[in-house]
This record gives structure tokens, sequence and C-alpha cells, in this order.
């Protein structure tokens, strides 16, 4: 199994929470990872009634899973990782463009630091088309245990 | 540096995360960054990262998981200084 397969294995989350399909390059500095939202994604019939678009929250939460959990997974790996917390402490991120059902998204994160459990990270989601839909700074508090 | 002079470096560090402002009012060597002040453990790291930025030291992981209260910090910092 590949290292990036592993990653995505130890992730916590499930269908339907799971926002990371593919990791293309991961180093101690950074991450990045992609994510196709389906057509048929349970929150396309409430956001919004009769326009479904991908909800902000989703697309921060899609951020998060690859660009700081799955970063920190990787920067964990020498503890022999079997288990581990993971919590989001802070979100702080702009929009620009709207990502409708079947998109393809990618995520390139920037470690600005990992220290005392506390990764924080300038990440930033990319279109098909390479038109930047959403960046800005997220951290969370990750510890293996 | 004088203790005073430590307290008051770390009182303007804190003050951005504090959520209990009543408790910082009486900010002084026995209160505790998370039991008084009510900080969480994401903000303490920024603290620490900037007590060693303010201080010119670096804090090792020991240090971090002892620094509970005011006391504890100025303690820390002043040992660090004379490390150096």
């Amino acid at each position: 199994m590949s290292e990036h397969q592993k990653i995505i294995d130890l992730l916590p989350y499930s269908h339907p929470f799971l926002f990371v399909d593919e990791l293309e390059k991961v180093t101690e500095n950074g991450i990045l990872g992609t994510h196709t939202f389906p057509m048929d994604a349970y929150f396309y019939k409430g956001h919004f009634k009769d326009n479904p678009v991908t909800p902000g929250v989703i697309l921060t939460e899609c951020m998060a899973q690859i660009g700081v959990v799955c970063l920190g997974i990787f920067l964990l790996k020498d503890e022999e990782l079997q288990s581990f917390g993971v919590a989001l402490s802070n979100a702080s991120i702009d929009y620009y463009l709207p990502v409708l059902p079947g998109e393809k998204v990618k995520v390139v994160s920037e470690k600005l630091y990992f220290r005392f459990g506390k990764l924080k990270c300038k990440v930033r989601m990319f279109n098909a088309e390479e038109k930047l839909v959403c960046r800005g700074e997220i951290s969370g508090m990750i510890k293996a245990e | 540096m004088e203790t005073k002079e430590i307290i008051y470096c770390l009182k303007k560090i804190v003050k951005p995360y504090v959520q209990n402002d009543l408790a910082f009012q009486d900010f002084g060597k026995d209160t505790d960054f998370i039991k008084d002040l009510e900080i969480n453990s994401a903000n303490l790291v920024d603290i620490v990262l900037d007590v060693e930025d303010e201080f010119n030291i670096a804090i090792d992981n020991d240090s971090m998981d002892k620094m509970l209260t005011v006391k504890d910090a100025v303690e820390i910092i002043k040992t660090k200084q004379q490390e150096q």
C-alpha cells in the first residue's frame, strides 16, 4: 500500500463526511490532495433550495481534512501511529468562487508551524480550471494517543 | 530580568487569548492560564510561541507541559534565560 493511501486510511472520517480522494504530494512542509464532490451529496438537497452549491463550511472541512489532518498524520509518522486525537482550533477563510455538484477540487497546504501538537497551515483550494476557490489559515491540534 | 517585568510582558502577550476578563483583572503569579483565564490549549501554544520571541528563548516540550500558571512561566523564562 502506498504511503499516501495509508494516510487516507488513518483518517477518522467516513462517508458522507470524508472529503479526501487522493493525495498527490506530501512533504514535511506541505501537502497537495484532491476531492470530487459527488453529484448526489446529501447537503445539495438543502443548500440551496433548488440551487445546489457546495456549502462554504464543507469547503473548509475539505481543506482541513487534506491540508491539516492528512499533513498532521504524515508529520506524526515517526511515532508508529495507531491512533491519534484531532480537533480543529481555528479557521479563517475567504471564498472566491462557488463549487458545484460533481466538481473536482485541489487543496494545497503549506505548513506554517507544527509545535506542541498544534499544526497551523496556509491553505488554498483550486477548481479544475486552476482558479482559486478559497484560501485562508487553518489550525488544529493533533496528537498521537 | 525581574519577575515584575516578566509578568508585565506576559500580561501583554496573554491578553488577546483570554476568555475570562474578570480573572484577567487579577492577573498575577497564581493565575492559571487554562483554569482561570479559560485559554484553550491551541491558544496556549500561540502564547508559548510569543514568549519565545519576546524573551528570545526556546521552550521544549517538558517546559510546555509544566507551564500551567504565571509563576511556572516566570520560572521557566528565568531558567532559560540563564542557560543562554
